[in-house]
């Protein structure tokens, strides 16, 4: 992006694309360690993973004030205005993100005989693409990338097929165990939390591209 | 530089002044020549030492710029902030994060909570950090802060360190099953020949021995992908060189993989002149494992097409495609892993070892590429390997005028 004549203008909007980086640094790390927990059943993890939203939270109110301390002061146009708006609700889709991952650290005491709970091994494989899908679209927000965005748009329909078939596979485990129908209960919610979180590094990079190229991406759905 | 301190002018002409005032006012020589000498001497001690060069003023443009030159080459990613924004990086550190990160706020750049943590302490330290620009790499960061809020960071690759243990337990793991499958039916049907000599048929025992050979050959493949796929991880961190022209590589070894009994079904798209930086045997035997993969499961009567193209993103793109019963969305994100079937009797009927797209991922991988498969069931199976294009050469561009 260009200099602006303003430099204060440009200090700010460079705090404002450090924050959301920093927000978004924190609920990777915090997807990553909540699979952790819940595959080796670890609750010291779970209770970091917990604590940490606070911190993904607090980010998200400095976000919001500086992002409309800048439109209030300075009055951004085109492609600044674009990248406000943009920081703006990517704050509020990675602190959702931050919320799944929260919420996944939440069931990992909820999970019993976890040694024989053979779909357990199911969860990381899925976990691992929507973290990568998470880790893409910081990179191309971070780089301004809007095919990389259109990459991550891609990625979601494999975290979806793994949903179903994860989906298909806990019904089954439980009609031929239902002693485990509580924990693979659990395990049907962390896997939605998985997906959602698929969804929502989505969201994050439509708003990339959008703040990018001023153009919403294509809808591939159709 | 001068480092000697300089006495004042007014202060040695006043001292002068006054020592010749006492002498002329009747005091002792002697006694105004030491009152002299010691208002020189605390003259001297007092002097204002000369000011330090600034850094950050005057030429200090000039040296950070210098300091700029001397990271530029240097083969450790290295970058240079001030406050909390990166005003240096040198090539390694543009490769590494992209050039965008010049001028951005260093959080951009490392978001991982250690890191940002190391940012904000004011102070020399180190922090590890994953996923800095794949998701499961591991490199380790040094931040020294030169004064006036610079402050030099340096990256070191850790991953490979950290790989090499966990290869190992997966190897382990994985392989000794795989592996003791096939010994055991030997070892059964050898001793099932021992233990009864002359009892058995001719056509039993001919059938024993054909199972034996037959295990023998499927031991055999597997410790040949075993070797390739250690070969393969163990190279994994230094990124391949050599020069290569991808399109006809590619149809090299796709005909190779078809053999001449299969030929025929081979659809070949490779006309775009591109060049990559890669390892030619490696990338032969991703081919190689792909077009096989295509060649098998896709039905015999139809067609396989193999395509090379340049994407708008300058990678080199090779789509092999197949039309037979596909896979299901299931199976997709397993593939690559060791030892996964989709079909177990199958995959054992047809000499797979279980191994071949866990090779082709861990190719991909080093090329720095990514490998895409999509499949949609009743109608085929679509493989796209996607690897950053090598900027041309001043020789190749003239090869490639040529051609044209």
């Amino acid at each position: 992006m260009s200099e602006h004549t303003v430099k204060a203008f440009d200090d700010d909007i460079t705090r404002l694309r450090g924050l959301i980086a920093e927000m978004g640094g924190l609920a990777e790390v915090s997807i990553q360690e909540s699979l952790d927990a819940m595959v080796q059943g670890n609750e010291g993890l779970a209770e970091k993973v917990i604590k940490r939203d606070r911190k993904i939270d607090a980010i998200e109110t400095d976000v919001d004030k500086l992002a409309v301390r800048i439109i209030a002061l300075r009055a951004p146009m085109a492609d600044d205005l674009r990248e406000v708006i943009a920081a703006l609700k990517i704050a509020g889709v990675v602190e959702r993100i931050g919320d799944y991952a929260k919420n996944i650290a939440r069931r990992v005491g909820e999970i019993e005989g976890r040694k024989r709970f053979e779909p357990l091994t199911l969860l990381p494989a899925m976990g691992d693409l929507a973290a990568e899908m998470v880790h893409d679209v910081l990179t191309a927000y971070a780089s301004r990338d809007p095919e990389l965005a259109l990459e991550v748009i891609r990625a979601d329909a494999k975290v979806d097929a793994f949903y179903n078939s994860i989906f298909r596979n806990l019904v089954s485990h439980m009609v031929e165990n239902p002693a485990t129908i509580s924990s693979a209960a659990q395990l049907l919610f962390v896997a939605k939390n998985i997906e959602r979180i698929g969804d929502h590094a989505t969201n994050v990079a439509e708003m990339v591209h959008f703040a990018a190229t001023g153009e919403y991406p294509p809808d591939e759905d159709s | 530089m001068e480092q000697r301190p300089t006495l004042s002018r007014p202060g040695l002409a006043l001292a002068l002044v006054s020592a010749i005032g006492m002498v002329l006012a009747g005091v002792g020589f002697h006694i105004a020549l030491i009152i002299l000498a010691i208002w020189l001497g605390t003259l001297w001690l007092s002097a204002p030492r000369p000011p330090q060069p600034d850094r950050s003023g005057g030429d200090g443009a000039f040296t950070r710029a210098s300091v700029g030159d001397l990271i530029e080459h240097s083969a450790t990613p290295m970058l240079l902030t001030q406050g909390s924004r990166v005003t240096t990086a040198n090539l390694s550190a543009r490769r590494l994060l992209g050039s965008h990160l010049v001028d951005q706020d260093a959080r951009v750049a490392f978001r991982h909570p250690e890191a940002i943590a190391l940012l904000a302490r004011d102070a020399a330290g180190s922090a590890i950090i994953r996923g800095l620009e794949r998701r499961r790499d591991i490199w380790s960061m040094n931040r020294q802060p030169i004064g006036d809020g610079f402050a030099v960071i340096e990256l070191v690759n850790r991953t490979s360190e950290a790989d090499i243990s966990r290869a190992h337990t997966d190897f382990v793991a994985n392989a000794s099953h795989e592996l003791r499958t096939p010994l055991a039916s030997i070892i059964g049907y050898v001793e099932t020949l021992l233990d009864t000599p002359g009892s058995l048929d001719e056509e039993t025992s001919d059938k024993f021995l054909g199972t034996i050979a037959r295990e023998a050959r499927r031991l055999q493949h597997l410790v040949e992908d075993l070797m390739s796929l250690s070969r393969v991880e163990a190279e994994k961190h230094d990124q391949p060189e050599e020069e290569i022209g991808f399109a006809s590589l590619v149809e090299r070894a796709a005909r190779d993989a078809a053999g001449s009994e299969r030929a025929h079904r081979l659809e070949m798209h490779c006309n775009s002149p591109v060049l990559i930086a890669g390892d030619s045997q490696q990338l032969e035997q991703l081919v190689r494992n792909l077009v096989d993969n295509a060649l098998k499961y896709g039905d015999d009567d139809k067609m396989v097409s193999v395509a090379v193209d340049m994407s708008d993103k300058g990678e080199a793109t090779l789509t092999v495609e197949d039309r037979g019963e596909g896979i299901a969305a299931e199976h997709l994100p397993h593939l690559t892993r060791r030892f996964y079937r989709t079909d177990p009797g199958r995959s054992r009927a047809s000499g797979g070892t279980g191994l071949g797209l866990a090779i082709v991922k861990h190719i991909v991988e080093r090329h720095r590429g990514r490998l895409d498969i999509d499949s949609v069931q009743g109608e085929g199976t679509t493989v796209t390997v996607r690897i950053p294009c090598k900027a041309p050469s001043q020789a190749a561009v003239r090869d490639i005028a040529k051609l044209s």
